[in-house]
């Protein structure tokens, strides 16, 4: 019940549910209209990483290293795909639960036994989804939530250093967490979760029921927290706080900001994986609390700065999007545009904290990503039209909110932690100095992101080229030879 | 011969060229510049970061002319450039020993 009400007459609306049993044979109809927009849905996300979030964050890097933090989301891509297809869906959403940590990542290894048709309301005619729909739509959410914390990492990480944590934190951070919120784990309102045990359970559910629609959660504080971790343990970049590091290009990131915008309604209208009444209403309120973030930044940015940026407005896009994710089943458009004035304003403010405590979260995954996941989680506690504080709902759902969000904090943080430890002693997460001053796009893929001049030079390695050509005149080749 | 060089403010180069062509120059080169005099630098803020820009976008145009034309380009380059504002660059001559046009080997003033 992740915010839905009760609809007349049927069961409640319940998004990424975890009562996602196949139909009896009799009901097994597909449901063509939620499929079609499940399938669409999950290419917008897919549209968000590659390349909203590369363009995004690729506009905010330097001239010297804007490949190496685009080829971090496209990187995200191939090893998560992968991963995702081989175990992550069985461990995420496998029927065999593990201590309402995990499920087991053997149960529909490879995608095994995921040709059923399957119904995440849990009753018949009505949004009967092939199962494949929702592995490809969940196999999107792991990619970006990987690609987010790269943020983090700008400028200065080894790409094979950045490969290894990619594959070890979306399966020891990732993979539990999306298990706890959404696989009927911990973290969910299921029996026998945190929920359950704070407040009680009625028929198997408990009595309130943490609000995570489409990922505050098990996306942005999960991918806030470990850019935050990663940040302290790889280290600031040579000269953060005293060399300029300017975006090279504003427009590029506000590119990227617009399709990270577009894509968000497959994250979040897709969330509800049918296109109903919910469906509508979390594409408006998305689209509400999305334009108030962008308001908000820029009020904060003029009263304190003297100027409204560009770098703000698309930086409260993304803001605002954060923040009503967790919170866009829930919420009337109204308290949707509540909630993303005061993400803008608060992310606006957060970004600076970086520099007055000396961590180089380089992109600001903490100032956007954990600022405004943790304010949507815990502000749909607030402004929830069914339960919340504001609206006569009582505290509960607030504190279920709190410690759902303080739970993935220090779930994440401990993993992240101990992957970054371990990656730190053994392989290293540091480029050379000299080599990171020097750009790291040129030292780790061997490119240039722009040819600001001709440069000259041939084909073929330096000085080997065309030393059979005889159309360049022997001259030109002398001492090029080796 | 001498080589007149001119830092201007980028949008001032139209005129620059019109008033050169208008006088009887056939060509000259420009290049994209950043330098600061009196004007020094800007600020720039990005989320909430505050940056000290000292290197400010100029245009650079060099002209080949003759001994006895360099004062007036000079003139006629000042009148087009100048605001009045802050910024508006500088112009210098330096003498040129010699000028070679690579399509025909013309050399000296015949190759300006």
């Amino acid at each position: 019940m992740n915010g839905g009400e009760a609809k007349p007459g049927t069961a409640m609306v319940v998004a990424m549910s975890p009562t996602l049993m196949p139909l009896a044979e009799a009901a097994e109809t597909v449901d063509y209209a939620a499929t079609a927009f499940l399938i669409l849905c999950s290419s917008l996300v897919l549209l968000m990483t590659t390349p909203g979030l590369a363009l995004f964050y690729g506009g905010m890097t330097r001239t010297k290293s804007v490949l190496n933090m685009m080829m971090m989301s496209f990187s995200a891509m191939g090893v998560v795909g992968i991963i995702y297809v081989l175990y992550g869906y069985s461990m995420s959403f496998g029927s065999e639960n593990i201590a309402g940590i995990i499920a087991n990542p053997f149960e529909k290894f490879g995608l095994a036994n995921t040709d059923a048709i399957i119904n995440p309301f849990g009753y018949e005619g009505y949004g009967n989804i092939p199962e494949l729909a929702f592995v490809g739509f969940q196999l999107t959410f792991a990619v970006i939530t990987v690609a987010l914390i790269s943020g983090a990492l700008a400028d200065r990480v080894k790409f094979s250093a950045w490969l290894v944590f990619a594959g070890l934190w979306v399966t020891f951070a990732y993979f539990p967490i999306a298990h706890m919120v959404w696989g009927g784990g911990l973290l969910s309102g299921a029996e026998g979760g945190l929920a359950a045990a704070v407040y009680g359970v009625t028929d198997g559910v408990a009595n309130v029921v943490p609000i995570d629609f489409a990922g505050g959660t098990v996306v942005h504080i999960n991918a806030g927290i470990a850019g935050l971790v990663l940040a302290l343990v790889v280290g600031q970049r040579i000269g953060f706080g005293k060399v300029a590091m300017r975006p090279h290009n504003v427009p590029l990131t506000m590119i990227g900001a617009g399709l990270l915008w577009f894509g968000w309604f497959g994250f979040n209208a897709g969330s509800e994986l049918a296109a109903d009444e919910t469906a509508a209403l979390v594409w408006v309120n998305t689209t509400a609390a999305t334009c108030a973030a962008i308001v908000g930044w820029l009020i904060v940015e003029k009263v304190r700065d003297g100027h409204a940026t560009s770098v703000g407005a698309a930086s409260g896009v993304v803001a605002g999007l954060v923040a009503i994710t967790p919170a866009c089943g829930a919420l009337s458009p109204l308290g949707s545009l509540v909630l993303g004035v005061v993400a803008g304003g608060l992310a606006a403010l957060a970004v600076g904290l970086k520099f007055k405590l000396g961590y180089d979260d380089s992109l600001d995954v903490v100032g956007v990503h954990l600022v405004a996941g943790l304010w949507g989680t815990i502000g749909a506690g607030l402004l929830a039209t069914s339960t919340g504080l504001f609206y006569g709902g009582g505290i509960d759902q607030l504190v279920i909110q709190t410690l759902v969000a303080l739970a993935t904090l220090i779930v994440s943080g401990v993993v992240t932690l101990i992957i970054a430890l371990a990656i730190k002693g053994t392989m290293g997460w540091r480029i050379p100095d000299d080599v990171e001053i020097a750009g790291i796009d040129g030292s780790e893929h061997a490119e240039s992101a722009y040819d600001m001049n001709t440069r000259g030079g041939r084909m073929g390695v330096s000085g080997f080229g065309s030393h059979d050509s005889e159309d360049v005149p022997a001259k030109n080749l002398e001492g090029a030879k080796s | 011969m001498k080589l007149v060089t001119a830092i201007i403010k980028p949008h001032q180069l139209d005129e620059v060229k019109e008033a050169l062509e208008a006088f009887g120059i056939q060509g000259m080169t420009i290049s994209e510049a950043h330098g600061y005099g009196r004007q020094r630098g800007h600020s720039e803020v990005y989320r909430g970061a505050e940056y000290t820009v000292d290197f400010v976008p100029k245009s650079r145009v060099e002209v080949l002319v003759d001994d006895m034309d360099a004062t007036s380009v000079v003139d006629v380059i000042l009148k087009a450039a100048q605001t009045g504002r802050i910024g508006d660059g500088k112009i210098w001559v330096v003498p040129v020993e010699d000028v070679a046009r690579v399509r025909t080997g013309e050399r000296g003033v015949e190759a300006i």
